[in-house]
This record gives C-alpha cells, structure tokens and sequence, in this order.
C-alpha cells in the first residue's frame, strides 16, 4: 500500500540534490595519482615531518604492500584502484596564517555554507572547530582559550612539530599499523587530522570538533585523529563530514585512536554525512574507518555516531576495555536509503575486572539500501565480572531494503553477564495514518516516527548537533516509504 | 456539515458499504449502531481517509467540499477528527510534540503562524483538564504504555486541542470502565456546541446513556436500515439486532 502523497514526495526526493554537493574553487597543491615510496617521501617532505614518522609512514607502507582488502563485510562494491588517488591535496596558501582574516576568502565561504562560520561558533556556540578540507587542517579556532588550561587542540601536523614526545607515544598505541588493511594505508599516506590532549584533572570547558571535507576531485582523504585524555580528564569531541557531489567514488579512509587514561572520560561523537551517491549507486564516497579507544583503570569512553552519507560504510567504533571499572558505551544510527550500503557496529573487548560495555545501534534501511550491525562482544579470561548490554533495533521503510544483524559473542570468563536485544520491523502504517488523521503530513509524520525510533540515540549527542542530526535523518529519509 | 450520498466501499474486493446515505447538520449528535461486521468501522476509517479502502461509488460533501477528493492530512486540517478505537503507539515521540505538531499542521492551512510556546501551553493545561489528563501522559511517548482508559482520555485530549468542525468516536467506549467511561463522555459533551457535530460509533447503549444523541441510526449489512430518536437505541438493547434483521426480511 502507498500513500499518494508519499509517492510524491519519493519522487521530489530522488531528485533532490544533495545539499552540501558544492565544489570550492580554490588552487589546490595535488600531487600526482599512485602510491608508491617516493610519494610517501613526498608527504612527509612536504609536511617537514621528523625522519621516525617517515619511517614509521615507509614501514606501514610495506606492511599494507602485503595485505589484503577485507573481503567479509556485507558490502557490494567495486574496489577502489589505489594507484588512480592523489594521496595529497591541500589548499594552496601563499604563508602562514596569523588569524582567520587571513583565511583565503574561496574557503571561508565554504566553511560559511557548511554552516561553520568560525566567528559564529565563537560567538555562538563556544565550540573549537577544526577544519581540515582534503586532509589538510585549514584552521584551528579557540586555541588561546584551550592553551590556558593547558588543552592541546591542532591539526596533527602542528602536533607533530610542536608536542612530538606526544604524538610518538600514543600514535599507532591503539590501532596498530597492520590492525587491517585501511589502517595499514592510512598509517602509510595520512595527510592531517585533529590532535587533542588534556592534562591531568582537566575537564575541557566546551566541545571540541573537527569538521572533514572531501573537496579535490581525485583524491582520497586520509586523515588521522589522536585524542589523549589524561588523568581524571574530561572531553566531548565532535566530528562532522561533508563531500562535493561526484559522479566518482571517492575514497575516505581514517583513523581515529582515543586514550583514556586511568579516571578519565571521552565522549566522541560523529555525524557523518559524506555524499552518498545518487539514487542510482552513482558517486559517493566509500568510508572505511578505523576507530579504537583503549579505556584504562576507571576510564569511560563513549561513542555516538549518525551515520546517514556515504555510498559505503565501513566503520565499527570499538573500545578495549584495558583498565578495571573502566566503561565503553557505543550509540549509533545508521541511515541507508537508495543504494547506500553500511556495514557497522562495534567491538567491545573487555579485559579488565568489573568493566560494562552498553550497545545501542539503530538501523533505518530504504529505499534498495542494506544495513549491517556487526558487532563483537569479546570478555577474556582475565575480565572477572564483566557486563555487557546489547540492543539491535532496525526499522525497515520499504520492502525492497534490508537490514542484517551479525553479533558475535564470546566469553572466556565464567562470571560475565551478557545480554542481547534485537528487533525488527517494518515502519507501522498505522502509525503514520495516525499522524495523517491528527493533520500532520506524511513527510513530517515519518520523521516523528523515525526521531522517536532514535531517540535513545539522539539523546547521547551534545544539544547543538542533536538538532543538526535530527534534521539530517529527515533529509536523508523523506519520502522514503513505500 | 456531512452528507454521505449512497457510498460504496470495499476492501481487499469485499464489498462493506452498500449505498450508505446520512446527512448530519451542524450541532448534531448522531450514533450509528449495528452488530459485527455491519462496516461501522469501515465507515469511520472511510471517512478519515484511509487508503487501504476502495471507494466505488456515491459521494460525500463535508462542510461544501468534496471529502473524497481530499487526502487524509487535508480532511483532518479541514476540521475532520477520528478518535480511533485503538489509538497507536508511537515510541519516542512525546505526547505533548506530536499534538503540537498537529495543532501546527491546522494552522498552517488556516494560514496562521505556528503557535506560541506559552500559548501552547496554556491550551494544553486548559484542555487536558476535560479529560483528567495528568502532566506525566502529556509527557510520555504517544499511547506507549497508557492504559486503555489513558488511550482513549488522550484521544479525547487531542480532539479538544484540533477543535474539529466533526468528531467520529469510533468505539470510544469500547475497554472502558465505568469511571473512565464517565470521564471521557463528560469530555466529549463539554465539547457540544451549535457548530460542532459528532457521529458516535458503539456497539452498546450504554455509551448514549452518558452521550445523549440527536438521532440514532442502525447499520446493517452496510446499509442504514432504520434510523430514530434516543429511544431506538433503548429499543436495541431490549431486543437485540435480530429483531430489526427479521424486519428487513420481513
């Protein structure tokens, strides 16, 4: 049964434009297509790296030389050919920036039409934003403000330049060069990303976040983010994406390793909107990110993400669970429509005594889409009195998409406590007539339902980007129901 | 207000309503009564706009428009309200957001502005004291976790918010208690007024007890096969539908 209306609106929506699917023109420092050791040297050149991390690059290029693109995802796609990439680009600029008037004026008005208008977050928001556009962080806002407290907040190539005793020791501590294939390339070619350390006893007064965009044609984004909360600390950490719509497949693939030290606590949260394709399966970029956090004694790290860009996701957000009493939480949406395929979950790997892990994942599937929870919950011999809980709910708008829940358990202690919940449906006809009947229309009424579906969800994000999510997961669903 | 012109429905290729005609003028409170499977529902859900339900024939005018031209959100914007026999759950969507958004939806086609926080407000408080209803159901997920009672106050609840121009109870008696019974109808009755009409669907007498009604019709076989005063509904419940089947035959 179909509404009308709804038809409508389906057909509005399809060929509706992708909203963020604008190109920038501005010069742009690229280096030729291909992969090899001479373009890694290149990199690190250009980047004025110290010789350990070319090294560092150089081995893990070889390592991933030897390794093979994982084949067990539940994901159809045609694989990408790594020597056709540009592993650099970056915005060209005459010198070195001393404030954001000096900003090239092209990307400022990218930044304005994201919606991140630097002097707005200040003024409004007190959000530290970090802006990195085709892996090269462009600007850094609220350093001063974070410096008193001691908070370390820049792009990762400023990190390695001025805190490289920082940056040695935790980079690759979490997710090792040969953890898997995409580690392993990003480790080799990463170009930037967001560096982020707070000392001891410090409780970060107001959001940090980091905003990616894909924007050279050709090119990959490679970007590498480190978070280091150290003791007693605190951190809510932010992450949106964006990409110019291309009929090309364009590839994104990062790492992101979080620490948390003993005490500490680190609320990581995502709302990924990279360009997903149009209604055919043209385009979109192919997001394979790797992103670990390792809890130590009586640390929390927590997770949030709203999935809804991307042509293909594949992204499982996992904490180990190192220290006793430590606490790692995972909360996700997961929106496919069209032909968009994710692939996500996360692994919770539990080691130290007394650690608890809580899962929420949500999946929205339609349009001809498909949606995969993959989750591990893993309790070692040495994780006495561990606890998790898992619920997996997948809401199904269309009868041609589908959703798929892979959870695998193991338990290695006899005294774990391990709980799964799952659940499928398919969205309610009565629920939206009863919206239709009160006078709300079908559009509006899908997105009630959809919200309240992830509402649990939604409620784990910081208020400024729950409504940014709220109104991204109407826009990726409207008129989606058939 | 209403006037249904020999209407012809089926669902799934089964003919319900066969040539049903009734006319409702404004301020009237009409009941239609009738035994199982006689389309009462089908009528109401007809009428609200349903799709699943085939129109193949007749006509109906409601306030000097077309009904049946008119998709489900326009007729309930129009002043059409269906108080629903079994109110659906919606989890996670506040009770108190999802009225909002239906107040606003009834504003927007009367070319207003959406409604004012503290305006809102104060209609809710107003409004919800008709039917008992307590902050913490306003609060709640819509109908998730309301007992039958609390579902059918809320139906009541949102009809006194939309302030239709026709309410259809559809078995708002059915799975009530006495109190609860006695709260609702005194809800629905503070809401009687020379502009407002009604048409309330029951199986039982008892209902009309506290909801005294204008007329009183009785659907058989998809058809109103007799229509009368308050005292035909006394009749009913003394002889059973039988009796008036045995009279059409007859």
């Amino acid at each position: 049964m179909a509404y009308d209306g709804k038809d409508k609106v389906l057909e509005e929506v399809t060929g509706k434009s992708y909203e963020f699917g604008f190109t920038t023109e501005i010069e742009s420092d690229k280096a030729p297509a291909g992969l090899s050791e001479d373009i890694i040297r290149l990199i690190s050149a250009k980047k004025e790296e110290p010789e350990w991390l070319l090294q560092w690059r150089l081995e893990a290029f070889a390592m991933w030389q030897t390794m093979q693109e994982p084949n067990w995802p539940h994901l159809n796609y045609e694989k990408p050919d790594y020597q056709a990439i540009s592993y650099y680009a970056a915005p060209k600029q005459k010198k070195q920036l001393n404030s954001m008037d000096e900003v090239d004026p092209e990307l400022r008005r990218t930044m304005d039409k994201l919606g991140i208008s630097l002097e707005e977050q200040k003024r409004l928001s007190g959000v530290a934003v970090d802006f990195v556009m085709d892996s090269v962080s462009v600007a850094t806002s609220f350093k001063d403000k974070l410096a008193e407290l001691g908070i370390i907040f820049c792009s990762m190539s400023q990190a390695v330049k001025e805190h490289p005793e920082l940056v040695r020791k935790h980079l690759g501590t979490v997710v090792p060069t040969r953890d898997n294939f995409f580690s392993a390339l990003n480790s080799a070619v990463f170009t930037d990303g967001s560096f982020c350390y707070i000392p001891k006893g410090v409780r970060c007064p107001m959001e940090l976040s980091t905003y990616f965009r894909i924007n050279e044609s050709g090119t990959g984004q490679f970007e590498r983010t480190l978070v280091v909360a150290d003791e007693g600390s605190y951190v809510s950490y932010l992450e949106g994406c964006t990409a110019p719509q291309r009929d090309e497949n364009q590839l994104h693939a990062a790492v992101v390793e979080l620490v948390a030290l003993d005490e500490a606590e680190i609320k990581y949260s995502t709302v990924q909107n990279w360009y997903p394709g149009d209604e055919n399966g043209k385009g979109g970029v192919y997001n394979f990110v790797t992103k670990r956090g390792i809890c130590h004694r009586r640390s929390k790290i927590s997770w949030t993400q709203v999935e809804t860009g991307s042509a293909v996701t594949w992204k499982y957000p996992s904490c180990i669970l190192k220290g006793d009493h430590s606490v790692g939480e995972f909360y996700s949406v997961a929106v496919t429509n069209n032909a968009q395929q994710a692939d996500t979950g996360t692994k919770m790997i539990h080691l130290g005594k007394n650690t608890h892990s809580t899962i929420v994942s949500k999946g929205i599937s339609a349009g001809n889409s498909h949606n995969s929870y993959r989750g591990l919950v893993q309790i070692m011999p040495s994780a006495a009195n561990a606890r998790n809980f898992s619920q997996c709910d997948s809401l199904l708008m269309t009868d041609t998409s589908g959703a798929h829940t892979f959870p695998y358990v193991e338990v290695k202690n006899p005294t774990a406590q391990v709980e799964h919940e799952a659940t499928t449906s398919k969205i309610g006809e009565d629920q939206i007539f009863y919206c239709l009947q009160r006078g709300i229309d079908a559009e509006q009424a899908i997105s009630l339902i959809v919200n309240g579906y992830a509402k649990e969800v939604l409620n784990q994000l910081p208020m400024e980007f729950a409504v940014e999510a709220q109104k991204l997961l109407s826009i990726s669903l409207e008129g989606s129901v058939g | 207000m209403l006037k249904i012109n020999a209407l012809k429905a089926s669902v799934e290729e089964a003919s319900i309503l066969k040539g049903l005609s009734l006319t409702i003028n404004p301020g009237e409170v009409h009941a239609i009564m009738g035994p199982n499977g006689s389309g009462k529902s089908t009528l109401a859900s007809v009428l609200a706009g349903r799709e699943e339900y085939e129109i193949e024939g007749g006509s109906v005018d409601f306030d000097g428009a077309d009904l049946l031209d008119m998709d489900a959100t326009e007729r309930a914007r129009a002043g059409l309200f269906l108080a629903f026999q079994y109110p659906v759950e919606i989890p996670g969507v506040s009770n108190i957001n999802f009225i909002r958004a239906a107040v606003n939806g009834k504003r927007e086609h009367e070319g207003l502005e959406p409604i004012k926080g503290k305006a809102f407000l104060d209609m809710v408080k107003e409004k919800a004291q008709l039917v008992e209803l307590d902050g913490r159901l306003r609060n709640r997920s819509v109908n998730e976790g309301f007992s039958g009672g609390e579902k059918k106050r809320n139906e009541i609840f949102q009809m006194a918010m939309l302030e239709p121009k026709l309410a259809i109870l559809d078995e708002t008696d059915s799975g009530l208690d006495i109190d609860a019974l006695r709260i609702v109808s005194d809800g629905v009755n503070a809401m009687r007024s020379p502009e407002r009409s009604f048409l309330v669907i029951t199986h039982y007498q008892r209902l009309l007890d506290y909801i005294v009604p204008d007329f009183v019709h009785v659907l058989v076989d998809g058809r109103i096969v007799r229509s009368g005063g308050k005292e035909l509904a006394l009749e009913l419940e003394d002889k059973g539908y039988d009796w008036i089947k045995e009279d059409i035959v007859a």
